[in-house]
């Protein structure tokens, strides 16, 4: 079975062509990473998939099922789960109550049962609760559980992101620049628990990243993206070392031109 | 000061979080059980009319409050609720299949309103919700046949089960009931997924479609759930004031109801009541300092709205989180004391982002 | 007739992004000032103007400062709510005060019971009088945002306040301004109305119908905001022609449910929609 992979994806806003003619497989188990210098379309294709808007052209492919059409929230349903680079948090609930929205998915009661708070609808909450409780555990939230967002840090917030993420217990989880912002030590968190998500949970994970190290660490396979086209695919030494890369993120000079000594090793040691 | 242990998940999803809220509201309830023996007639003609109003405004607090949409034209379900109940009483339904009946046709117009709420957002929804709720008062005018036009309608008492209900002490335990029904339904439905995906839609629709909420589905049964609400409290309304004409159901009133859950406090239940409290309350307020005013200002026909502006704005700008916000704040202030801090509720310094990019 | 009521929708929104439930009360107590200073100050009509188009600055700028920059930063909604709190005061106010009350005046205008032939139709002078400074307030309106320093900045506080903020832009004043300049045009559509609509405190209900102008224009533009103001006002004109009686009030919300349906943003406004 085909876990993930899209095919001639492109979307043009107006004029501009963002995404132009991208297609990769993702395999299920792995940590794929897409990276690329700022405007090259990384969060675009996130949104691509996400379906926050259609795509011009190409298709995504999810477990052997077409993705074109489907609503957002179906997405969600079928178990993709994103994380939002600038942060989409619901401000004026608690920490519990935004994990508890992930589990959105997952609800089985009507209406009725709700308004009547029935045995049914208890068992239920308690069931969420419990699952939720997991989560918080697995990222250290404890401490946070019934503090309203819209007073957190923003380090606290990332990982609050990530933990609604996993809530929903997705199949494929798409971090869109889990790193940014955080300093070194929540960085360093961040790639032991991305990579306790990949073997401990058995999720697989699409992301989009700029800290060559975090991306060095802990993906199994690269994408490099410029100005919406793919440019190189590979472990990520392998795109690393690639001259379209290189001169993508330091302009062509520094391809062709070989450097005084041994390049800098952006990586394990840094 | 009281400290809550924690022991199991079953006390976060119960409704009253410790024995001591389970004693305040149980006295409420025991002394508006008493009313009928406590209150002058004149109270209970205010008791009566809190009582509806605040079913109304636990409707708009759901749409406003939690959802966080907007509607500036909600007099028209209350409209929609009133006619439904006083043309179906007129043709000899009982009450309990006409309240029923009421509420749905409400809904199934808040669905109708809800629609194209998908696409709009802000002051665009504020005014196409406008908009609908002055074409409603309109259509209330024209379709004489049905409604009476502008010469209004009769409405019969209530026949419950056989009893005519048209004591005073009668409609006023039907209204408590009502209205602990739907304060309690409510709470119900806050604390299960569907309020959950309510606020979420609230504060970041793109993030909640992420995580599963179906957007359409769920604003449309705010609006339904809303309407439906409202248009119990328009059936109630109808039978009180035994007489309805479109002029009760203008573009002021549906300013009056979100004054109401503005001034109640967004976001809480309590908000709605305290909101309809302080409505109903309000012109009394007016009428007695009147007499201490001098006779220029106080003769005045602007006086009651002025007032009602400076309210609302005063409001706003100086507790923006409403009388349940301020009685949240004194009640804190008893429960820390001496410990309690004056800036233990102050907001965030917030700067406008435009709103057209939200 | 519309459209300068909604202009004057469009430049507080465009400027701070409120929409002003007030501006057709504005336009009401910018009448009356006319009124006091044709009558009480006996000032001949276009001292008249300018006097109240000077009061009502003022006013707006007080305004502005008193009960807009404390809820500056405030969701767009409450902020709604305040305009038509203080649309209630303002009413409430003129009713209160002795010699104005609730009683209706007419304003005498130099244009009233005047009317010219244009090639065959009669126009009355005074419609012609309402579209000409229309016409001129726009172009005016336009060149400031488009060129001015002042204007350019307002637009950039409408947008993001804090950066505005950053750049050194005196958000607080400018917004003062802004009301100000709102609250003039809204003086003068009040008293190019008063002729058709006689002065009293409820005109400025009318108020209400430039909001369909300025939703069908599209909000943020000023060309809108006058094409909206007059296919509401030829809608209106129709429907009270051809349709029952009662329906010419309806026709123009009928209008605007219709044109947010189809095209929200308006006829010349922006769709934007969020980046994440």
């Amino acid at each position: 079975m085909r876990f993930f992979g899209v095919e001639n994806l492109g979307v043009r806003f107006g004029g501009v062509v963002a995404v132009d003619n991208v297609s990769f497989d993702v395999q299920r188990g792995e940590v794929y990473t897409i990276i690329g210098p700022n405007g090259a379309g990384k969060t675009t294709i996130f949104n691509l998939v996400g379906l926050l808007y259609p795509a011009s052209t190409g298709r995504i492919v999810f477990q052997d099922r077409d993705l074109n059409g489907l609503a957002p929230h179906r997405v969600a349903e079928m178990g993709i789960a994103r994380t939002f680079q600038n942060i989409e948090l619901f401000e004026h609930a608690t920490v519990l109550q935004n994990l508890l929205i992930g589990r959105h998915r997952h609800r089985r009661t009507a209406l009725w049962q709700e308004l009547a708070f029935s045995g049914a609808v208890k068992r239920a909450e308690r069931a969420q609760r419990e699952a939720v409780e997991k989560v918080i555990d697995f990222l250290d939230l404890a401490h946070y559980r019934d503090s309203m967002v819209a007073g957190l840090p923003y380090g606290v917030r990332k990982v609050i992101e990530l933990g609604r993420a996993l809530a929903t217990e997705p199949k494929l989880l798409l971090l869109d620049e889990p790193s940014s912002g955080l300093n070194p030590e929540e960085t360093n968190d961040m790639a032991y628990w991305i990579e306790d998500i990949q073997k401990g949970l058995g999720i697989t994970v699409l992301m989009v990243e700029h800290d060559m190290s975090l991306v060095q660490r802990v993906s199994d396979r690269v994408l490099a993206l410029n100005e919406g086209r793919a440019i190189a695919q590979g472990t990520p030494a392998e795109v690393q070392s690639h001259p379209a890369v290189i001169e993508a993120y330091l302009g062509s000079k520094a391809a062709t031109d070989p450097l005084p000594g041994p390049p800098p090793r952006m990586g394990r040691d840094a | 000061m009281r400290f809550l242990f924690k022991t199991d998940y079953d006390q976060d999803l119960r409704l009253f979080k410790h024995r001591g809220q389970v004693f305040w509201y149980g006295l409420l309830f025991v002394v508006l059980l008493a009313a009928p023996w406590w209150a002058s007639e004149y109270m209970m003609t205010q008791l009566h009319f809190i009582g509806i109003y605040s079913i109304v405004g636990l409707g708009l607090m759901l749409l406003v409050g939690f959802t966080g949409q907007i509607s500036l034209g909600h007099a028209a379900f209350l409209a929609v609720g009133a006619y439904t109940e006083a043309l179906l009483a007129a043709a000899g339904w009982p009450f309990w299949l006409s309240l029923p009946c009421a509420a749905l046709l409400s809904a199934a117009v808040g669905i109708v309103v809800g629609l194209p709420a998908l696409r709009l957002k802000g002051i665009y929804l504020a005014i196409a919700t406008l908009a609908f709720g002055v074409i409603a008062e309109e259509i209330a005018a024209r379709w004489e046949s049905l409604t009476g036009g502008n010469s209004g309608l009769h409405v019969k008492p209530i026949e419950l089960f056989g009893a005519k209900l048209d004591g005073d002490a009668d409609f006023y335990y039907l209204v408590l009931a009502l209205t602990a029904v739907c304060c309690i339904a409510l709470a119900n439905l806050l604390r299960s997924s569907t309020g959950r995906a309510f606020v979420a839609i609230r504060d970041s629709e793109i993030s909640a479609a992420c995580m599963g909420v179906n957007l359409a589905r769920y604003k449309t049964l705010s609006f339904a759930l809303s309407a439906a609400l409202t248009g119990v409290g328009g059936a109630l309304y109808a039978h009180k004031v035994s007489f309805i004409s479109p002029e009760q159901f203008t573009l002021l009133v549906s300013i009056e109801l979100v004054t109401l859950v503005i001034l109640g406090g967004v976001g809480s239940l309590h908000g709605a009541v305290f909101g309809a409290a302080f409505i109903i309350v309000l012109p009394q307020l007016i009428a007695i300092v009147k007499d201490y005013l001098p006779a220029a200002v106080a003769g005045a026909a602007g006086l009651q709205s002025t007032v009602f502006g400076l309210v609302l704005i005063g409001f706003i700008i100086f507790e923006p989180m409403g009388l349940y916000g301020r009685w949240l704040k004194i009640r804190t202030w008893f429960e820390l004391f001496p410990f309690y801090r004056k800036g233990m509720f102050r907001r965030q310094k917030t700067y406008m982002k435009s709103e057209r990019l939200r | 007739m519309y459209a300068l009521v909604a202009l004057g929708f469009v430049l507080i929104y465009k400027a701070t992004e409120t929409v002003n439930f007030a501006q057709g009360d504005l336009m009401m107590l910018g009448a009356f000032f006319a009124l006091t200073g044709a009558t009480v100050l006996g000032l001949p009509y276009w001292l008249t103007i300018v006097f109240a188009v000077a009061v009502m600055l003022v006013v707006g700028m007080l305004l502005e400062r008193a009960v807009l920059r404390p809820v500056l930063g405030y969701p767009a909604f409450t902020v709604v709510m305040v305009t038509i709190g203080v649309g209630f005061v303002l009413r409430g106010v003129v009713t209160m005060i002795p010699g104005w009350g609730t009683e209706t005046y007419a304003l005498a205008t130099p244009f009233a019971d005047h009317v010219m032939r244009v090639g065959g139709v009669v126009v009355a002078e005074q419609q012609l009088a309402v579209i000409l400074h229309t016409a001129v307030l726009c172009l005016a309106l336009y060149l400031f945002f488009r060129f001015t320093r002042v204007g350019i900045a307002m637009q950039a506080t409408s947008q993001n306040q804090l950066a505005a903020y950053y750049m050194g832009i005196p958000v607080r004043r400018v917004n003062m301004l802004i009301w100000g300049l709102s609250a003039g045009i809204a003086t003068i559509g009040g008293i190019l109305l008063a002729p058709m609509t006689f002065v009293h405190s409820n005109m400025g209900f009318i108020g209400l119908k430039a909001f369909p102008a300025a939703v069908v224009g599209g909000f943020g533009s000023v060309p809108g905001a006058i094409v909206g103001g007059l296919i509401i006002g030829v809608v209106e004109a129709l429907a009270g022609f051809y349709l029952p009686e009662g329906f010419k009030d309806v026709a123009a919300y009928v209008v605007v449910l219709v044109v947010l349906l189809v095209k929200p943003s308006g006829i010349f406004g922006e769709t934007v929609a969020k980046k994440v």
